[in-house]
């Protein structure tokens, strides 16, 4: 892929096919994690490192070790078992080496280990037969979408949550579906910047 | 057990702990593939397929597994699970397996699985945990069916393919925004209509309040529920 191309990609990763908005991949956290600002951007910022190293390692799998061994039917159990060692062992080496990172992005990685977000980008970038800089790429626009898309939302509930107007049986996770379906046709204006 | 007991544990996943609706979880591929019934109706029988497959097997291992480990043995027999779906999909289905795509690895991750091992094939038998995966299910497939229904007529004008409505169907609807904005508004109709029930019995608040907060019983509702009192905490 020409470096073009790359831009292409990752433009299009983060507005286009945004992966809340339009690809519905992680929707369980963008809904229970989006209702302070703070802990949506410390999710969001924790999603963008855990998929970015996910999608290194599953493709390294797929390519080095499935692919050699002509078992590429079993994708789904690997991809699954190594984000979920990854994320047990960037758990540990983060407590150990950065505690301070560690202070604002660990109590987040217990979550993300059954996020589909994580290995749906990892499926993608192996469906779309991408190269190693491509599913770096795609990866890093993903996930980089998801933090805005959830920052976007945490602001626009925080500011739902004390108005009186919303109906009884509307009020939290109703409404904000409907929040984010009127986000999506916003982004569907993206759609006319990459043809 | 008793006969009425078995029916209980099949309809309590079709009413009164409706995986979509009062539970709210597996948001993912609700949202993503019930662009049509037939799609809908797909999903919720791979997914039926996995639940009762997946609870026998973690039922029968429960007292061999140790407690720290569950988690990734479960993943891994469920994991087992879907491979074995996506062969059989891609051999006697393949235009449905091409229509919901990524989604079929996706429950793997699908929050209602991994929860119904947790919360109840890892405590129950086998005849009652796979009762309960046919009645999660279940409800499961009606919910999805529901809102494809929905989507499908007002979208496209069609059920499972044929023409049924003669005015100009909204296309927003089968497209994305539509997906959040239908699934929204049944919620609260589901909400609206159980606390109208609830009132008409007498009964003081509403069975819907306690679940507000989305998550349900997923397994990592706790982990989120601790994240919102941390913050309570450095607020106060």
């Amino acid at each position: 892929m020409t470096m073009t191309e790359l831009l292409l990609l990752f433009i299009s990763s983060i507005f286009v096919h945004n992966i809340l908005l339009s690809r519905f991949l992680g929707c369980c956290p963008f809904m229970g994690v989006s209702s302070k600002l703070k802990t949506a951007q410390g999710m969001g910022a924790a999603v963008v490192f855990v998929i970015v190293l996910a999608s290194l390692m599953t493709w390294i799998t797929y390519n080095y070790l499935l692919v050699p061994l002509h078992l590429e039917y079993l994708y789904t159990l690997s991809f699954i078992l190594v984000i979920a060692a990854l994320v047990q062992f960037v758990e540990l080496a983060l407590k150990k080496l950065n505690p301070v990172l560690y202070k604002s992005l660990g109590i987040f990685l217990p979550l993300i280990t059954t996020n589909c977000a994580v290995l749906g980008v990892a499926v993608l970038n192996m469906n779309e037969g991408y190269g190693l800089a491509a599913a770096l790429v795609n990866a890093l626009g993903s996930s980089l979408g998801f933090l805005l898309a959830i920052s976007l939302m945490a602001g626009i509930r925080e500011r739902i949550e004390d108005n009186e107007g919303v109906p009884e049986s509307l009020k939290g996770l109703p409404m904000a579906l409907i929040t984010a379906g009127l986000m999506s046709i916003a982004f569907m204006g993206f759609t006319g910047i990459i043809k | 057990m008793s006969k009425n007991n078995h029916f209980r544990i099949i309809t309590n996943g079709i009413l009164s702990e409706n995986p979509t609706f009062v539970q709210c979880i597996g948001l993912c591929p609700t949202l993503a593939v019930t662009t049509s019934v037939a799609n809908g109706l797909g999903m919720g029988i791979a997914a039926t397929f996995v639940l009762i497959a997946s609870n026998a097997v973690i039922s029968l291992l429960r007292k061999m597994v140790p407690d720290e480990v569950r988690i990734p043995i479960f993943i891994v027999v469920i994991a087992g699970f879907v491979t074995v779906i996506e062969f059989l999909m891609k051999g006697f289905a393949p235009e449905l397996n091409k229509s919901l795509g990524i989604f079929i690895p996706l429950i793997v991750v699908n929050c209602i699985i991994l929860a119904r091992a947790e919360a109840f094939a890892s405590k129950n038998g086998v005849v009652a945990s796979a009762l309960d995966g046919i009645g999660m299910g279940l409800g499961f497939t009606i919910a999805l069916m529901f809102l494809g229904s929905i989507r499908e007529i007002f979208g496209a004008g069609t059920w499972f393919g044929n023409p049924v409505v003669s005015f100009e169907p909204a296309m927003l609807i089968v497209l994305a925004p539509g997906g959040f904005i239908v699934l929204g508004c049944c919620m609260g109709a589901f909400r609206a209509i159980q606390a109208r029930a609830a009132k008409m019995k007498g009964l003081g608040a509403t069975p819907a309040e306690a679940k507000t907060s989305g998550c349900g019983c997923c397994t990592m509702a706790k982990f989120c529920k601790k994240l919102e009192a941390d913050e309570d905490c450095e607020a106060k």
